[in-house]
């Protein structure tokens, strides 16, 4: 089977920012809460690859650094749904058409029907602006997209032959959808998660961008924007690397999104050949 | 017809219930006592009770509740702790910011969006369509307030064409408050005409592989004239549904890019509402939003089913 190439792009960039997140663990070219206010708004230099910002932070280091935050809040974010939605769309397809399946999909429209933005602000802005918060404000409205993508994927499984086999050997509906419908339903489940995973980096950029994000000293890519746009005239660079490194990051999961679609997908993969 | 709806009517009120439900009790039930998380850590009792018999916190929950409900539904959003005047006259107010620049997103990225997912379907395969399918996925994955930015440093500070930001109000004349608004809609506008774009191609490309796009390039239809007359047509059911999502989302997004604009919208008052912790304006204006999306999101169904007769019977 050949790879396509979105995915080898895609899967390319993502390993790169996470490679650069995982390197800000152990190593940085300098520690993000070194202030030298002496080298602020330095161009780039050797010491100083991408230049300094206006408190005389590295900026190489304050963009791994903050990709480390985008990462974190967005797997975790990404975790969140899948583990409140994935159940929730199992048993509402195990029990189709009960009252559990109304309730349920009843439940996840209404959190459809929500302007996300909105409301995670709203819950950040009563609980405090923090990481976490963002984290939980992003997660709550992944619970309903997992919810939507495993009811569907199991519902078709749920007629075919073998689960009747299954039901047949005496295993009741929840050791069923855990042995037989959620490995089978995986791959759409990776393919959404890259989806959400990039959507959930923008929205971490946002809310950061707005200060109800992760808050200093954690570096943020949303924020050092922030920072950055009173700056604007005076050192554009501060505000264009940033934004950059959204752009790839997230472009990166959207292609590796698609390529992992045309991958997993056998119906794809069929009309292509 | 009218079966479907009705239902739909009911689920309209039930989602806007529970809506008006979860915003209270967030913003109600969630900071403990509102009247407190208003005045601070340090404010002195007596302020705080003299608050809380003012918001009325001393009636139970499920009365306040009735009574925000019910003020919302004759018009009267109480009245904001920080500004000192009725909530409904700063939304009004705001909304003559919000609004526009919705509508004005709206319309560029639909100006947009048509012409590009129509070129790209016709020319699919081509150079052209691989183009533009790269183009809208980078589109896609610029943030707007990002995108906002960068047209700052373009267009006001290189260039000096726009003004980096601020509204002058209606009242300075027609032009010069569209030219305030022009770059942050075209900022709302790139993200989500790339969506629409897809949208678009794909719902062509769908159409163009039926059995009556057959028949109409059998009767002698070029492949352009089977693609205008007939596929654009049916193409437009996906299409409208992405607009009528996307209206919401242009509300919604112009939260942050009023404040990169500094655009005197509802966006701002919400986070002026938060930065004040003025709890009652914030509550409003959320509802509001939510209310705004709700309302579309039905009327979207409803203008569906006008269209495509199927839908009516379908769930």
């Amino acid at each position: 089977m050949r790879w396509p190439l979105p995915l080898i792009l895609g899967a390319g960039l993502t390993l790169f920012f996470v490679a650069a997140a995982a390197l800000s663990f152990v190593w940085v070219p300098h520690a993000i809460t070194d202030l030298s206010i002496g080298d602020k708004l330095q161009p780039s230099s050797a010491s100083y690859p991408l230049g300094t910002d206006h408190f005389g932070r590295d900026l190489l280091s304050m963009l791994m650094v903050g990709a480390r935050t985008s990462i974190a809040v967005a797997v975790v974010a990404v975790g969140i749904g899948i583990a409140g939605g994935v159940p929730l769309g199992l048993a509402a397809a195990a029990h189709r058409g009960s009252l559990l399946d109304e309730v349920i999909m009843r439940g996840n429209d209404l959190i459809f029907a929500f302007p996300s933005l909105v409301i995670a602000i709203l819950i950040t802005a009563v609980l405090g602006p923090s990481a976490l918060n963002a984290i939980l404000a992003i997660g709550i409205f992944n619970i309903p997209v997992f919810a939507r993508v495993a009811r569907g994927g199991a519902l078709s499984l749920w007629t075919l032959d073998f689960i009747l086999a299954a039901r047949v050997a005496g295993k009741g509906t929840a050791r069923i959808s855990a042995e037989h419908i959620l490995p089978n339903i995986a791959n759409l489940l990776i393919v959404q998660g890259t989806i959400q995973f990039s959507l959930g980096i923008l929205a971490e950029a946002g809310l950061s961008y707005v200060g109800l994000g992760a808050q200093p000293p954690t570096a943020s890519w949303g924020r050092m924007l922030a920072d950055a746009q009173t700056m604007i005239y005076s050192a554009p660079r501060l505000a264009i690397l940033p934004g950059l490194a959204i752009v790839l990051m997230v472009l990166g999961l959207n292609l590796m999104g698609d390529g992992l679609r045309d991958l997993l997908d056998p119906r794809v993969r069929r009309a292509r050949s | 017809m009218l079966r479907f709806a009705a239902t739909r009517l009911l689920s309209l009120t039930l989602s806007l219930v529970a809506a008006s439900l979860v915003i209270f009790t967030v913003i109600q039930v969630v900071p403990g006592d509102p009247a407190s998380f208003m005045l601070g850590m340090n404010a002195q009792p007596e302020t705080v009770a003299a608050l809380r018999e003012d918001l009325g916190l001393n009636a139970p929950l499920s009365a306040r509740y009735l009574d925000w409900v019910g003020g919302m539904l004759s018009g009267d959003f109480g009245r904001s702790y920080t500004y000192r005047v009725p909530v409904a006259e700063l939304i009004r107010d705001r909304l003559w910011v919000s609004l526009p620049l919705a509508v004005y997103a709206l319309i560029l990225s639909t100006v947009i969006a048509f012409p590009v997912g129509l070129i790209a379907a016709a020319r699919r395969g081509k150079p052209a369509d691989f183009t533009i399918m790269g183009a809208t996925q980078l589109g896609i994955a610029v943030p707007n307030f990002w995108f906002a930015m960068l047209l700052v440093l373009f267009f006001a500070v290189n260039l000096r064409w726009f003004s980096a930001g601020g509204f002058p109000g209606w009242e300075a004349g027609l032009l010069p408050a569209l030219k305030a608004l022009t770059l942050p809609a075209v900022a709302l506008a790139l993200p989500q005409a790339s969506i629409l774009a897809r949208v678009m191609r794909s719902a062509l490309i769908e159409t163009l592989g039926q059995d009556y796009i057959r028949t109409a390039r059998a009767k002698g239809l070029n492949r352009r004239q089977a693609l205008i007359r007939h596929a654009l047509r049916n193409a437009l059911i996906p299409v409208l549904t992405i607009i009528g999502l996307q209206f919401s989302f242009l509300l919604a997004g112009a939260i942050i890019i009023e404040n990169v604009f500094y655009l005197p919208g509802l966006g701002r008052l919400i986070f002026q509402g938060i930065t004040q912790r003025d709890l009652i304006v914030v509550e409003s204006v959320v509802m509001l939003l939510v209310f705004a999306v709700i309302v579309v999101t039905f009327l979207v169904d409803i203008a569906y089913a006008v269209v495509d007769p199927r839908l009516r019977h379908r769930r």
